[in-house]
């Protein structure tokens, strides 16, 4: 709500567009968001679809409650040792004929990236879906320097020709319906045909002549990784179409991005993760393609295997006691598929590419909360607390507790920053009355005279701001002619010890 | 049974029909209800929106009024209410520094309850012989879904009420975007989520949509109001304190 920091002095904010910051506060954004009714209707659709096939496959499922717990605490482990699970993958990858690169921020990261594919020769490289390399924005970083990226995971492609951002992690083109996929084909694939129609088949179909051309080409493949297991040395990928598939065994070169939290102690683990990670993403029993790889094979798939472990702020995260908890997350977007926020405003109005519940805590601790004119500093507020990401994560985040935590972070660093909010004052003198019963009585009697603004009908329809924002849409009940510790005095005039007690404090 | 009643600062002052009906109905089933007269609020609203530093106070105080009380449970007609006094005043003492006070906080907590664990868990009732002829339909809220687990206490309470015509809400256990100062601070998408809330509520064509939390009912009640409806929110409170003799 714009109207809550109106008359509050704007320090100077310095807040670049990436893909981990947007260039509006969350209210802003959601504001325009929430005007697309297409949008509105792509997702009430898509999300309540994904939310009844996950319900259904995690409920034919008898231990997975003990799945949760184990996934929880095998993803504490691995960040309580940390640098010693890193170092062992670092070796067994290195063991194995792959090469082990440390990158501490995106921009380190892009550039080994560039270098890499420099070395090749190659000018194009086929992608795998991954958040790591969202967030870092490589495509763009790639572009610039005469290096193309192409999508293949279909709906990654869909967002690339459409020159958009993804806006959920799983399903990154949810916000778009078939028939604007067929208009952006048709405007953006050169070998799209032009009788195309908006029939999923004759889509997806359309999609897999022009992936094929590139796959068969290409030299050099990127990707992420959802595990590393560092006892190994083995990536995996787990993924629906199969085009992750061809990327990671057709090239020659293939480097693969992985945030350092994804590590995994041992191969035994994945018997969690496997179980808890599609039916939790996309409501499946089991995904159609799990590919794992360890290092190089002489004569089989590339022949050439680098590894980026890239930092970006996880660090900071993890040197947070309460906040680490959010680098548990598997990127399954099970929170997303059941927010009532995310499900009506959708992926774009959080300005990073992870948006939704685990965004609003991911995002902010990666980049850090820069005052309240930091769009990153309104999203742990973009929640109504309501609990259902909790519920249904499958690694037990508790996203309302870290979000209520990182509200008190955002409180407290423009405190001690003396960067005035504006609700300091309201939440100030609230404090002050609401502990207190006689200074909160003698509120209630100047809250009585708000029983003019009822009218006949007793109830309140227009309030100044900030009160406004409640009014606009909703009404409220005039104040009662008498409150509840009254009307108890009136009829319990001799409640016995407790108020004999209370007396004698 | 000697019941210590937490009206909330809400109740309180907004809406004192909800703790009254409270008091009719435990004192109906023959109960000693004490008011102690010096609470004020649970702190909630000040831990939901950030202030932790500022929620002390608030926690303390509550934690001070209720300590020196001789009562054998408290109980809060809400869930939210609950819901903060069992998993956030002890956090906000200790992230202060006072265990003292987190420790004081988590024994009260472990005597405090919503209004349908008390009636379920604690008394061990399913039938409060309540009368309320009316078509009603119930909004479980979040808190008491997810961070108390009442799961259907209320429900089943409210199927042994006499004359209710008790219909299902579709979706009932999708939040109405109320989440307090998130009202305010996001009200676009509050709204966005209340539209859908009350198109539900109209669906089952109740003339009630109740709940056990005061705060959500004033939400889902002002969409309600501000849309003309005709229908109205009653806290299950309310309908449970409701006789023949003594209607709601």
């Amino acid at each position: 709500m714009s109207s809550t920091f109106l008359g509050v002095p704007r320090r100077g904010h310095d807040h670049p567009e990436s893909p981990l910051r947007g260039t509006e506060s969350f209210p802003k954004a959601a504001h325009h968001e929430l005007a697309n009714a297409q949008l509105r209707r792509n997702l009430a659709h898509a999300t309540s679809s994904i939310r009844a096939k996950r319900a259904l496959v995690v409920g034919e499922m008898p231990d997975w409650e003990a799945l949760r717990d184990s996934g929880s605490a095998i993803k504490a482990d691995v960040m309580a040792r940390l640098p010693e699970l890193l170092e062992r993958l670092e070796a067994n990858v290195t063991a194995r004929g792959g090469v082990v690169h440390w990158a501490a921020d995106a921009e380190e990261a892009n550039r080994i990236v560039t270098e890499l594919v420099r070395a090749t020769g190659a000018t194009e490289v086929v992608k795998v879906k991954s958040m790591a390399t969202q967030e870092i924005g490589l495509n763009e970083y790639l572009e610039e320097r005469g290096i193309a990226a192409v999508e293949t995971d279909l709906a990654e492609l869909i967002v690339q020709l459409a020159h958009d951002k993804p806006s959920h992690i799983l399903v990154p083109a949810i916000h778009r319906n078939r028939t604007e996929v067929r208009d952006i084909f048709l405007a953006e694939m050169a070998d799209a045909p032009a009788d195309l129609t908006d029939e999923p088949r004759r889509l997806a179909m359309a999609a897999r002549e022009h992936l094929r051309r590139k796959f068969l080409t290409a030299r050099v493949a990127v990707s992420g990784a959802n595990f590393g297991i560092a006892d190994t040395g083995t990536l995996c990928v787990v993924e629906s179409e199969g085009n992750g598939r061809m990327c990671l065994t057709l090239p020659q070169t293939l480097i693969t991005v992985m945030g350092i939290e994804k590590l995994l102690p041992t191969f035994s683990d994945l018997e969690v993760f496997l179980q808890l990670l599609p039916r939790s993403s996309t409501g499946e029993r089991m995904n159609p393609y799990t590919s794992l790889w360890t290092g190089v094979t002489p004569g089989d798939g590339p022949q050439e295997f680098h590894l980026i472990l890239l930092d970006n702020g996880r660090t900071n995260a993890l040197a947070d006691q309460v906040g680490r908890a959010a680098l548990h997350c598997i990127r399954c977007s099970a929170c997303l598929n059941v927010c009532p926020v995310y499900e009506r405003t959708g992926g774009h109005a959080y300005g990073s590419v992870y948006p939704g519940p685990i965004g609003a805590v991911l995002t902010p601790q990666l980049t850090g909360m820069d005052g309240h004119g930091d769009p990153n500093s309104s999203l742990p507020y973009a929640s109504s607390l309501c609990g259902a990401c909790y519920d249904v994560c499958p690694v037990k985040i508790d996203i309302p507790s870290l979000l209520v935590e990182l509200r008190g972070r955002a409180v407290d660093n423009d405190r001690d920053r003396n960067i005035p909010g504006g609700w300091d004052a309201a939440m100030k003198a609230a404090a002050w009355v609401m502990s207190d019963e006689k200074r909160f009585a003698a509120a209630e009697k100047g809250l009585a005279l708000g029983r003019v603004l009822g009218g006949r009908k007793h109830r309140i329809r227009h309030l100044p701001p900030p009160l406004s924002a409640w009014t606009g849409t909703r009404d409220l009940p005039a104040p009662p002619a008498q409150t509840f510790r009254s009307w108890w005095r009136d009829t319990h005039p001799a409640a016995g010890t407790a108020n004999a007690t209370q007396a004698q404090r | 049974m000697r019941i210590a009643l937490i009206a909330t600062c809400l109740g309180d002052a907004l809406f004192p029909d909800v703790p009254k009906a409270t008091v009719a109905l435990l004192e109906r089933l023959g109960h000693e209800v004490v008011f102690p007269p010096a609470q004020v609020c649970c702190g909630q609203m000040h831990v939901n929106t950030g202030y932790l530093k500022e929620a002390l106070p608030v926690v303390r105080h509550h934690v001070d009024t209720f300590s020196d009380v001789d009562f054998d449970v408290a109980v809060a007609p809400s869930g939210s209410c609950v819901g903060s006094i069992r998993h956030q005043q002890a956090m906000v003492a200790r992230r202060s520094g006072d265990t003292a006070l987190a420790e004081r906080a988590t024994a009260l907590s472990a005597r405090t309850y919503e209004l349908s664990e008390l009636l379920v868990d604690v008394l061990g009732l399913s039938d409060v012989g309540a009368y309320y002829p009316h078509r009603v339909t119930y909004h479980p809220t979040c808190h008491s879904l997810r961070m108390l687990r009442v799961g259907d206490k209320p429900l089943s309470l409210l199927r042994a009420v006499d004359g209710i015509d008790l219909v299902e809400l579709p979706r009932a256990d999708t939040c109405c975007g109320f989440g307090g100062t998130f009202a305010l601070k996001n009200s676009e998408t509050s709204s966005a989520m209340l539209a859908d809330k009350i198109a539900n509520v109209l669906s089952t064509g109740a003339q009630v949509c109740s709940a056990g939390d005061a705060s959500c009912l004033m939400h889902i009640g002002g969409g309600l109001s501000r849309g003309e409806t005709g229908t109205r929110t009653v806290h299950l409170a309310t309908i449970l304190a409701s006789t023949r003799e003594n209607p709601a």
